[in-house]
């Protein structure tokens, strides 16, 4: 690999993020267009400013991360981050871009007038912008030394310090066109590389992606380890050592490096514990339980529900919908964004699926998340391979940055309507404020399959603002206690199970099953008492609910008072 | 993607020399007052588009949220393939992506078509 190349693409893609960054803060004045563009974005901008914020480091890399190590059931990651869109479509786009909101706890205050419903909402918009954010940056780290040996701090800081400066600078009239950029960015980034990689699977035979075999080294392969790894042996393997001694691993468990072990042509990978070993054609269906997930049913159902449903919950995908002009607007910008992510997701699996045959020794390491990185070297080579990865490095970093950058466009809000005055000085505080907290997390916590953590993100909103949002819109009879009592629940359970599991609380069977996908039981169980305790207290229901509701639905042509 | 569909356009004739209101004052002031007619229309709308969303969501539900329990209950159409791709790949990884896409055109079209009819309900009266 070619560390310079990677250098100048990362260097590339920070300079282009500020330059437009840059060009936006000229057009930036009053506190207004900090926040929201002056709601005067037009659809295919909008929407390519959506997807380029929505496609994070859990689209670019953890997806296929994640189809690698644990096959077909991981395609429902981004069947569900479409899908969602698709529901937000059907539930809340319109009417609440029609709500004149700016943040969900503008919704929940304008809909509901409680102030203290209005304070949890930005407890929780606060709570999942976080807990979304560290993964990103710990993508970053994750990135900068797979592909330049820095060390996991360096990409991290260099994401926060970016954003920081472009969000705090710029707001979102920047934010807009830089994220649109990066969409584009992203989507060449991912598919230009592919192309190759296909063509060079061609070449190579076509060999068979799914067949009944183990993952095995494909010639004499080096595998770098920085630290110690516990590994399962499947067969008795002669490997070289760094000190250029041979040593024969018998099947079983194993302990390998710090250091480097060369495994001979033909040797089946063994792999990191976490990740149990399937042959091909296990892991290319659905259900069986590929890399050791268990109940895969269930799994498949939560993963199902929480990004369907928590799509619409998300801080920074629902700040976007104030940029639309109008209602009609913001249903077209929803459409596009629909088709911008459907071609982008055709492409992770891929990369999953070709790592196998090309990149097996992530199995061995554990860092799954690098496969989108390690397959041009190992399968192009040469200048190309360096090109192509370079490429792919770019594109992973517009993903760190993008959706970092959009997440703390909304936290800082948050922070700055409801703890600071709103002027733009305190916007550029909060902003401070919103990113040192992540940066910190990400750099103390351990690091957890990037995609995994996002789903948890995914499985909070689902708890939470999904059922506030499509109530709030459809439903007169929610009142501020049952909305309270909806999130308190909601959110409590979810962040207890995010918590849990974070923590390693369960690792096997049913408790492990439930705590890592938790929307099964936490949506169901919010949506029950946000509707329950509203009918317990309905006396309670907002006098107003009536001119709420045609706000929400009349179309804006009708030219009502607003 | 904003130009497939026209924007709306009166055609006004100089011809009448009638005094016309102006369309839909009364169902307009309803609105806007919330009375009884005012709060019927507005339910009706609502009534519509949620009806339209939920309808929708339930054919999705059903397509997307069937397949896990289609591969379970029949775990042969875990593995066959079509066109030589295993079917779930075929599906998951492709196929879905313009399905959505073709369900979001036509709520759009759907939703901006209950909007038009209330709009015009509301100016006839």
């Amino acid at each position: 690999m070619n560390t310079s190349f990677d250098v100048a693409a990362v260097a590339v893609v920070v300079v282009l993020t500020l330059g437009i960054g840059v060009y936006g803060l000229r057009l930036a004045r009053t506190t207004s267009d900090f926040m929201v563009a002056s709601r005067a974005v037009s659809p295919l901008w909008n929407a390519s400013a959506i997807g380029g914020e929505y496609l994070s480091a859990a689209s670019f890399l953890g997806v296929a991360g994640l189809v690698y190590a644990y096959g077909a059931d991981m395609l429902w990651y981004p069947v569900g981050f479409v899908a969602g869109y698709l529901v937000l479509l059907l539930l809340v786009a319109a009417p609440l871009r029609r709500s004149g909101a700016y943040t969900v706890p503008d919704f929940a205050e304008a809909r509901l007038g409680s102030a203290a419903v209005r304070r949890l909402a930005s407890v929780l918009v606060v709570a999942i912008g976080w807990l979304y954010l560290v993964p990103q940056l710990q993508g970053a780290g994750l990135t900068l030394r797979a592909t330049t040996g820095a060390p996991a701090w360096a990409g991290a800081v260099l994401v926060a310090v970016v954003v920081t400066v472009n969000v705090a600078g710029g707001g979102m009239r920047s934010a807009t066109f830089v994220q649109a950029f990066q969409y584009w960015l992203k989507l060449t980034a991912l598919s230009v590389p592919a192309l190759f990689l296909l063509l060079a699977w061609q070449g190579d035979g076509a060999p068979d992606l799914a067949g009944p075999a183990g993952p095995v080294f494909r010639e004499t392969t080096s595998v770098r380890l920085d630290g110690p790894v516990l590994v399962d042996v499947v067969e008795r393997t002669v490997v070289v050592e760094t000190d250029g001694r041979d040593r024969v691993l018998e099947p079983g468990p194993a302990r390998l490096g710090p250091g480097t072990v060369v495994f001979p042509a033909g040797a089946e990978v063994p792999h990191v514990d976490r990740i149990e070993r399937s042959t091909g054609d296990t892991w290319a269906r659905p259900l069986s339980g590929a890399g050791g997930l268990e109940h895969p049913l269930y799994a498949t159902y939560a993963l199902v529900l929480a990004t369907f449903l928590g799509t619409m919950g998300l801080p920074h995908v629902l700040v976007r919908f104030y940029t639309n002009p109008d209602g009609a607007a913001a249903r077209r910008t929803t459409l596009v964004v629909l088709g911008l992510l459907g071609v982008f997701y055709l492409l992770p699996a891929l990369y999953g699926a070709l790592g196998r045959l090309y990149a097996p020794e992530l199995l061995l390491t554990g860092r799954t998340d690098a496969v989108v990185l390690a397959l041009p070297g190992a399968l192009l080579g040469g200048v190309l391979g360096d090109l192509m990865e370079a490429l792919l490095v770019a594109g992973a970093f517009a993903a760190f940055l993008s959706t970092s950058s959009g997440l703390l466009v909304s936290t800082a809000g948050v922070l700055v309507q409801d703890v600071l005055r709103g002027t733009v000085r305190d916007f550029r505080r909060a902003t401070v404020v919103a990113a040192v907290v992540p940066l910190l997390l990400a750099l103390a916590a351990t690091s957890l399959p990037v995609s995994q953590v996002v789903g948890l993100a995914f499985a909070m909103a689902a708890s939470t603002f999904c059922p506030l949002l499509v109530l709030g819109i459809w439903w007169r009879g929610l009142t501020p206690p049952g909305a309270a009592a909806g999130l308190v629940v909601g959110g409590g359970l979810s962040a207890a199970a995010v918590l849990s599991t974070l923590a390693g609380v369960a690792d096997r069977g049913w408790p492990a099953a439930l705590l890592a996908q938790p929307a099964a039981w936490t949506v169901p169980i919010a949506f029950a008492v946000m509707v329950g305790v509203s009918l317990a207290t309905r006396s309670r229901v907002p006098a107003g609910v009536g001119r709420t509701m045609l706000r929400l639905h009349a179309p804006e042509s009708l030219g009502l008072r607003r | 993607m904003t130009d497939d569909v026209p924007r709306r356009v009166a055609v006004t004739s100089p011809r009448t020399t009638a005094v016309r209101r102006p369309p839909g004052r009364q169902a307009l002031a309803a609105l806007d007052e919330q009375d009884v007619v005012g709060e019927l229309l507005i339910r009706s709308l609502v009534r519509a588009q949620l009806t339209l969303g939920l309808r929708l969501a339930a054919v999705f539900g059903c397509l997307l949220g069937g397949l896990p329990l289609l591969f379970a209950v029949a775990p042969g159409t875990r593995d066959t393939e079509v066109l030589g791709v295993a079917l779930p790949w075929l599906v998951l990884g492709g196929l879905v992506y313009p399905a959505l896409w073709g369900g979001g055109w036509l709520y759009v079209r759907l939703a901006e078509r209950n909007e038009r009819d209330f709009v015009e309900l509301v100016e006839r009266s």
